[in-house]
């Protein structure tokens, strides 16, 4: 018997999660200043036990937003992994603690910037990406789409790890499991006709004109 | 009201015997006064409905001719078009922007003047008229196929356009969804424009266009207009 099928992944940065916390009532604007100064107090302190603080902060967040475990650490699984590289390399390069110090560092602000999209909806994001992007104005580039662009972005990513799975099964289907081209080329065409696609929605929905 | 005035629409196509590509036309000429509230085009792949269709709201450009909305040139103000011509897609996939059915029509909201409240309202109330209300904060890309397609309806009519242009929207759904969008096209108060292989629904429509190798080879009563593309099928295969 096998488990259970789950539904593909939705990416690393999470989706909303309805909730009533204290995070969720936290004015977006708050969230993400506080994950840019989590960011750059990240890269400025030095050493495992400033990144054991991280990632503690980061849990303590997770707890009261009161998301499910399994909605943020699904998503971090991918992260672990590529970190965990990076970290061995930094252990071999610069020792036991700098290695630490990497993984740690980098699972904490995940963790930290999966919270935030977790608690707070992409409407409100884009309000806030707009409105932080209003000085593009003067290099031509409107606010909107800018924010717009960002919103895409987090709503690809599901559309890609979907894509990149039916290619995939589609070369089993045809005894092509070995070949990383059958999965490559066609998940690559499909990306660029999705591109093309939502370019044409966008512009029959008239987003994107201001 | 639309109005297609010699409307030929031409594109490059690869000249198998010589290096440059050569201009093949694609649809027209075409001229044409929509003013019914049901309209449904039919024909067969590759003849040319839905460069009719994205005529219609300025996704496509004539390259000569004209295409006029309640007097809007497309060419001109495509922009004010595409307010009053809304678009429904094949693959609702391409067409969900935003993460959750309550983003992606509150993203359709955010071109009106309403607060964060309002357009919350408004997308919440829209998402309830098609059966989605609690569906609302659901990642959109597990919704079944046929409530994929409710939303991208959803999101287009959010912002209320005069007239609703679909190409194919029910061509990927099963029996049951079908009926459901069906039904809610019928329902609707807007001017609808469906492009659709699904001849039951066009034989509802006031009026049938046959499109055949980018012309309009019929124009009329559903029953005719039905009856001329059977015909122009069975031809086809003989």
């Amino acid at each position: 018997m096998s488990k259970p099928l789950r539904q593909p992944w939705a990416g690393p940065l999470g989706l909303y999660h309805p909730g009533t916390s204290v995070l969720h009532r936290c004015p977006p604007g708050a969230k993400l200043a506080g994950l840019a100064v989590a960011g750059i107090a990240v890269s400025l302190a030095r050493g495992p036990v400033s990144a054991f603080v991280a990632l503690a902060v980061a849990v303590l967040a997770q707890l009261v937003s009161r998301v499910p475990w399994h909605r943020t650490t699904r998503g971090l699984l991918g992260t672990l992994v590529a970190v965990s590289l990076v970290g061995l390399y930094q252990w071999w390069l610069r020792g036991w603690a700098a290695g630490f110090e990497v993984v740690l560092d980098i699972v904490a602000l995940v963790l930290l910037a999966t919270i935030v999209t977790a608690t707070t909806r992409a409407d409100a994001l884009l309000e806030v990406l707009a409105r932080l992007a209003r000085p593009l104005r003067h290099v031509g580039l409107s606010p909107e789409t800018f924010a717009l662009a960002c919103g895409l972005f987090l709503r690809t990513i599901p559309v890609l790890v979907q894509t990149s799975l039916e290619a995939r099964d589609a070369a089993r289907a045809r005894g092509l499991e070995r070949s990383p081209r059958a999965v490559l080329v066609p998940s690559a065409v499909r990306m660029v006709a999705h591109a093309r696609a939502t370019g044409d929605a966008l512009a029959a929905r008239g987003l994107g004109e201001d | 009201m639309i109005e297609l005035d010699d409307v030929l629409v031409t594109a490059f196509s690869p000249d198998p015997a010589g290096d440059a590509d050569r201009v093949v036309r694609l649809l027209g000429p075409v001229r044409l006064r929509l003013t019914e509230r049901r309209i449904a085009v039919i024909g067969a792949n590759g003849s040319g409905k839905s460069t009719l269709a994205r005529l219609l709201n300025g996704l496509v450009l004539p390259a000569s001719g004209s295409v006029r909305v309640d007097g809007l040139d497309t060419a001109v103000d495509g922009r004010a078009v595409r307010r009053r011509v809304g678009f429904v897609f094949t693959n609702p996939d391409a067409q969900i922007v935003m993460p959750t059915p309550l983003e992606d029509v509150a993203l359709s909201l955010r071109r009106l003047p309403l607060t964060a409240d309002e357009r919350d309202a408004a997308a919440r109330a829209a998402l309830a008229r098609f059966g989605l209300a609690d569906r609302a904060e659901v990642p959109a890309h597990v919704l079944s196929g046929g409530q994929r397609q409710l939303l991208a309806l959803a999101s287009v009519l959010a912002v209320e356009p005069a007239i609703l242009v679909c190409d194919e929207p029910t061509t990927l759904l099963d029996l049951r969804w079908r009926t459901v969008v069906d039904d809610l096209l019928d329902g609707l108060d807007q001017q609808v424009v469906v492009v659709t292989h699904d001849l039951d629904a066009a034989a509802r429509a006031d009026r049938v266009l046959v499109v055949d190798d980018g012309r309009i080879v019929h124009d009329g009563e559903p029953v005719e207009a039905i009856a001329h593309y059977r015909a122009l099928m069975t031809a086809l295969r003989a």
